[in-house]
C-alpha cells in the first residue's frame, strides 16, 4: 500500500550558464512513494507553477531509462542511491518521510549548466563524431550471416554497448573523466570484426577529442562504474588504454590532439 | 483533390525495383547544391539524415532531444522483423507481407506493405555492418525470436534493448556525416511550423529551446520523421517530448492527415499505481513469449496473493478462447481481452479510480520449463525493469499488466514515394500513415523507420531533387518572413494570456478525455461526448492558460502549451475520424461493430478505404478525401485467431 511522506528538497537553481546559481529549499508534501523520482519533481513543478514561480528545469524524456536524457545528482550520487538506476527509474521508496534531498547538475567543465538541472552534453556527441562508428554507407552492407561472430564476443561488446550517454560517469568522477563513456564506444567496435578496419584510426581520434573537449584524465577512481546507470565495466577503459597502446605502437606520429568541436 | 498514391501497377515483386529504375537522379556534383531539411533524428529521419548526407546531399538535421541519439526509437524493446528465414521455418518475403497486411486488418496499402517486407532483409544487413550486436547463437550465426501475430521465428533482437541498439547504428552513421560535414545537427531545436511557398514545401520554422530564438531554415525539399501522436492520450508509452505539432502544422499548411483513429494499444505495460502518474512503461510484448496471462475465475480471489490461487481457479483466458496462438494473439485482441478481464472485475493490482486495471503474466511455468537462467538470458532486464518501478520481483510475483497507448498507425498521408499532398514535403517513420494499415504487428515499427530512412527516402528524396533548381529563396522571401511572424504571434498569444491553470493539466485533462471516449473501445455516443468537450477545454486554455516565464529562454511551459494547443486539434480530428469509420479494424474498435464473439467486424463494402483528412480552416468542418484500397494479393478475410 502506497506510503506517504513529506520531504525537504534543496535544489540548484541557475536561471542561465552566465549566472551565478544557488540553492534553494522546497517543501515537498505527500509525496507517494510509488511516484519516480521525477514524478515528485513533477508535483513540486506544479505547485511553483500555480505560485508563479518558474519551475525547476531538468532534463527528460522516455522515463524508462533508455534514452539518457535525464540526471541529477541526488545526495552527492549521479542518478541518485539505486544502483543500476537512471533518475528516471529511481522511486520515491528509496526515500523516508522526513529527508531532506540535495539536488545537483553534473558538474563538469565539459557540462557547461544551461538552466537548472539541464547540462550541455554535446561533448559527448563530437566524442562520437570524431570515430565512433563503423563507415559502411547504407547499402554497401554485405549478408548478414556471411560473417559470424562468436556469441561471446558479441555479448561483450553487447555490455559495451548498452551506454546511454548520461554522463553520470562524468559527473562521479573526481576527474570529470569521460573515459568510461568513450571507452565503451571504443570496446564496443573494437570487440566486433566489423569494427576491425577502423579500430586503430578509431581509438586514436575518439581519444584524441576527449581530451579536446575538456575532460579530465581516468585515475582508476572506479566512481563512474558504481554510478553507472547500465553497469558499464572499467575493465573497458583498461581495454581502451591497450587499444590506443598498439594504435599509437603500429603509427606513433599519427597521435595528434584535436581542436575543440 | 484526387489522391494519386504513384504506386506501380504490375506484379508486386516487381514493384520497388520499377520504381527505382524509373526514378530520377542528380549529379553527383550537384547533390551538395539541393538543401535537405531532416526533422526528427529516430530510426526513420536519423537513418535518412546520414543516408542522404553519405550520397552528398546539403543535409540540415532537427531534433528536440539534447543529442539525436535520444529519440524515442531508443525505447523500443523487443526487436525487428525481417524475412531472412534463417530459421527455415517457411518464412519469405510474400509471408512477410502477407502477414503485415492481414495484421493490419486490410487497411494499408498493397504495394508499401510489399516493399516493405521486401526491405526488411537489408536492414537487418545494413545494422549488422554497422556493429548492432544482436542476438547471436554459439555458432557466431544470428538469433532470431517469433512474436505477436506469426507463426515464424523472424524477429531480430537485442536483448530487450533493439531499438536503442538499432537507433545507436543511425545515431553513429549520423555522427559520421556531422564529422564529414554533409549533415548540420540542430538538437534542442524544435520545428513549429512549415514554409511553403507557392504550394512546395521549402523550410521550416524552428525555435531554440535554448536560447528562444526564432528562426526560418529554407530548403529544397524537407523530410518529416517527428514520429507519432500517442501523447494524445497523456498517458502513453510515448517519451514524455513526443508530440504532434511538425505534423499538425504541416497538416495546416496542407498536408492531408490519414487515419488518426487508427492508434495501437499495447497489451503489455505496468499498470497505473495513482493519479500523479506521468507516463506508462511498455514491457516488451516478447515476455508473452513465455509468460502465461491470466485472471483469477472467481473476483473474490483478485486481492489475494496470486501465489496462493490454486491452478484451478485460474483462468488463462487467451489460452481458452486462442487455443492455437494463445498468449501470441495480436496487440489489438490481447488487450481488448485484458480491458474485458477487467469490466468484469477479474482485474488485479491497486484500485485507481475506484477499478482494479492489471491482469498477471506469469512466469512460474516458464521458469519451471526452461529454468531460471534462460529465462534471465531472455528477459532480465525487462524484470529488472518492472521491479524498479513496482517494486515486485517477477521471478517470485507474476508481473501485473494492462494495456496503454503505445503507437500511432495514422498519420500524415503520403503517397508511394512518401511524399505528403504538400509538394517537396516527404514523412517517413510513425509520422506517416503508410504501412501498417489500421494495426501495426510487433517489431514492426523499427522496419519500417529503418525502410524508409535507409532505403526508401534516399531513393524518392533525389527523385524529387532532380526536377527542382536548387536554391532561389531566403529568409527575406515574403513567405518565409510571414510564417516566421505567424509563430511568434502564436507565441506571443500562449505567453499573454496570463489565466491560472498550467499546460500540463489541461494535457491531463484532454488525455483523459481521449482514453475514454476515443481509447480501446469507441461509440458514437462517447465520441461526441468527447467532440463537445474538446472545442470547450481548448476555449479554456486559451483564457485561462499560466505561462511562467518568457519566450526568450529555456521554458519548459512554453514547450509544453505549444504541444498541447496542437494536441487539442488533433484529438478533434481523431474523434471525428473514429465517429465516421462506422466499422471496426484493428486498433479502432466501434463497440457498435463487432461479431458475437466480440471479435471487431470490418465493413468492407464501405470502409475499405484511407480517410485523409483536409484541413479547412480552425473553424471549419476538415473535409474527407478517400484513396480506395484495392487487395490484388491478400484478399481480405475476417482475421481468425481462434
Amino acid at each position: 500500500m502506497a506510503r506517504l511522506m513529506n520531504l525537504v528538497l534543496n535544489v540548484w537553481r541557475q536561471k542561465s550558464p552566465k549566472e551565478p546559481g544557488g540553492f534553494v529549499r522546497y517543501e515537498a508534501k505527500a509525496i507517494n512513494d510509488h511516484m519516480s523520482f521525477l514524478e515528485m519533481l513533477d508535483v513540486v513543478n506544479e505547485d511553483l507553477a500555480q505560485k508563479g514561480e518558474a519551475p525547476i528545469a531538468f532534463d527528460h524524456d522516455c522515463r524508462e531509462g533508455i534514452c539518457g536524457a535525464c540526471g541529477m545528482v541526488i545526495n552527492g550520487a549521479p542518478h541518485g542511491p539505486a544502483k543500476s538506476t537512471t533518475t528516471c527509474q529511481l522511486h520515491m521508496r528509496s526515500f523516508n518521510d522526513g529527508d531532506e534531498i540535495t539536488i545537483e547538475p553534473w558538474r563538469a567543465a565539459a557540462f557547461p549548466v544551461l538552466r537548472d538541472l539541464v547540462v550541455d552534453r554535446t561533448a559527448f556527441d563530437r566524442v562520437i563524431q570524431a570515430g565512433g562508428y563503423i563507415s559502411v554507407r547504407a547499402g554497401a552492407a554485405p549478408e548478414a550471416n556471411s560473417l559470424p561472430v562468436p556469441k561471446l564476443a558479441s555479448d561483450e561488446a553487447f555490455e559495451a554497448a548498452a551506454c546511454i550517454g548520461c554522463g553520470a560517469c562524468v559527473a562521479a568522477c573526481p576527474n570529470a573523466s569521460a573515459a568510461l563513456f568513450t571507452a565503451a564506444k571504443i570496446s564496443h567496435l573494437a570487440l566486433l570484426p566489423q569494427g576491425a578496419p577502423e579500430r586503430a584510426d578509431r581509438v586514436r581520434k575518439m581519444v584524441a577529442q576527449m581530451d579536446a573537449e575538456g575532460f579530465g584524465h581516468c585515475s582508476s577512481h572506479k566512481e563512474c562504474e558504481a554510478a553507472c546507470p547500465k553497469d558499464i565495466s572499467i575493465s573497458f577503459i583498461a581495454k581502451m588504454n591497450r587499444e590506443l597502446l598498439s594504435a599509437m605502437a603500429a603509427a606513433p606520429n599519427q597521435v595528434k590532439g584535436r581542436e575543440k568541436g | 483533390m484526387t489522391l494519386d498514391a504513384r504506386a506501380p501497377t504490375g506484379p508486386i515483386e516487381a514493384r520497388w525495383n520499377e520504381a527505382r529504375f524509373k526514378s530520377k537522379l542528380v549529379n553527383p556534383a550537384n547533390r551538395r547544391k539541393y538543401k535537405v531539411i531532416v526533422v526528427g533524428s529516430g530510426l526513420a529521419g536519423g537513418a535518412a539524415a546520414a543516408t542522404l548526407g553519405e550520397l552528398g546531399y546539403n543535409v540540415s538535421c532537427f531534433c528536440y532531444q539534447d543529442s539525436p541519439r535520444r529519440a524515442h526509437s531508443i525505447a523500443a524493446q523487443g526487436g525487428i522483423n525481417a524475412a531472412k528465414n534463417y530459421q527455415n521455418d517457411g518464412d519469405s518475403v510474400y509471408r512477410l507481407f502477407y502477414d503485415t497486411v492481414k495484421g493490419g486488418d486490410f487497411r494499408a496499402r498493397e504495394s508499401n506493405v510489399y516493399r516493405l517486407a521486401e526491405l526488411s532483409v537489408n536492414i537487418i544487413d545494413q545494422c549488422v555492418a554497422q556493429g548492432v550486436p544482436f542476438a547471436r547463437e554459439y555458432s557466431g550465426l544470428l538469433g532470431n525470436r517469433s512474436f505477436g501475430g506469426a507463426q515464424v521465428a523472424r524477429t531480430f533482437y537485442a536483448r530487450g534493448q533493439t531499438g536503442q541498439q538499432l537507433l545507436l547504428g543511425a545515431y553513429q552513421s549520423l555522427a559520421k556525416q556531422i564529422e564529414a560535414k554533409t549533415v548540420k545537427m540542430h538538437p534542442r531545436t524544435e520545428m513549429l511550423d512549415l514554409i511553403t511557398v507557392d504550394g512546395v514545401a521549402r523550410g521550416i520554422v524552428t525555435r531554440n529551446l535554448v536560447t528562444g530564438k526564432i528562426e526560418a531554415h529554407t530548403a529544397d525539399v524537407v523530410v518529416l520523421c517527428s514520429g507519432g501522436y500517442g501523447n494524445v492520450f497523456y498517458l502513453s508509452t510515448n517519451a514524455k517530448g513526443c508530440n504532434t505539432t511538425a505534423t499538425w502544422r504541416s497538416h495546416r499548411r496542407g498536408a492531408y492527415f490519414a487515419n488518426p483513429c487508427f492508434t495501437q494499444i499495447h497489451p503489455t505495460c505496468i499498470p497505473q499505481s495513482g493519479d500523479y502518474q506521468s507516463k506508462l512503461t511498455l514491457m516488451s510484448e516478447s515476455l508473452r513469449n513465455d509468460g502465461r496471462v491470466w485472471v483469477p475465475k472467481n473476483a473474490a480471489d483478485c486481492t489475494k496473493d496470486p501465489k496462493s490461487i490454486p491452478e484451478a481457479d485460474r483462468d488463462y483466458y487467451l489460452e481458452r478462447l486462442y487455443p492455437s496462438f494463445g498468449n501470441l494473439v495480436p496487440r489489438d485482441i490481447a488487450s481488448r481481452r485484458a480491458k474485458d478481464m477487467c469490466d468484469q472485475g477479474k482485474g488485479v493490482g491497486p484500485e485507481v479510480g475506484g477499478v482494479r486495471r492489471g491482469v498477471y503474466l506469469d512466469f512460474g511455468d516458464a521458469v519451471k520449463r526452461l529454468g531460471r537462467d534462460t529465462v534471465a538470458e531472455r528477459y532480465d532486464n525487462l524484470f529488472q525493469m518492472y521491479e524498479r518501478i513496482t517494486g515486485e520481483n517477477p521471478y517470485e510475483v507474476p508481473m501485473r499488466m494492462y494495456p496503454a497507448i503505445h503507437y500511432t498507425m495514422g498519420g500524415l498521408w503520403v503517397d508511394y514515394h512518401l511524399q505528403s499532398t504538400i509538394t517537396g514535403l516527404f514523412v517517413g517513420g510513425e509520422a506517416n500513415f503508410s504501412d501498417h494499415g489500421a494495426n501495426r504487428l510487433g517489431a514492426s515499427a523499427l522496419m519500417q523507420g529503418l525502410a524508409d530512412g535507409y532505403f526508401v527516402l534516399p531513393v524518392t528524396v533525389p527523385n524529387y531533387l532532380a526536377g527542382v533548381k536548387p536554391g532561389g529563396i531566403d529568409d527575406s522571401h515574403p513567405d518565409v518572413r510571414r510564417t516566421v511572424s505567424e509563430v511568434e504571434a502564436r507565441i506571443k498569444q500562449l505567453l499573454t494570456i496570463g489565466g491560472k491553470r498550467t499546460p500540463e493539466s489541461y494535457h491531463r485533462e484532454l488525455g483523459t478525455l481521449m482514453w475514454d471516449n476515443c481509447g480501446m473501445g469507441r461509440t458514437a455516443a462517447g465520441l461526441k461526448v468527447a467532440l463537445g468537450k474538446i472545442p470547450e477545454l481548448r476555449e479554456q486554455f486559451y483564457s485561462d492558460l499560466s505561462i511562467v516565464g518568457s519566450g526568450e529562454e529555456l521554458n519548459g511551459m512554453l514547450e509544453k502549451a505549444g504541444r498541447v494547443a496542437d494536441f487539442f486539434e488533433l484529438a478533434e480530428l481523431t474523434c471525428i475520424d473514429a465517429l465516421a469509420r462506422e466499422e471496426s479494424a484493428g486498433g479502432h474498435f466501434r463497440e457498435e461493430h463487432q461479431t458475437e464473439e466480440g471479435e471487431a467486424k470490418r465493413n468492407d463494402d464501405s470502409f475499405s478505404y484511407v480517410a485523409a483528412w483536409e484541413f479547412s480552416g480552425a473553424t471549419n468542418a476538415p473535409k474527407l478525401n478517400k484513396e480506395p484500397l484495392n487487395f490484388e494479393y491478400v484478399h481480405p478475410s475476417q482475421r481468425s485467431y481462434k
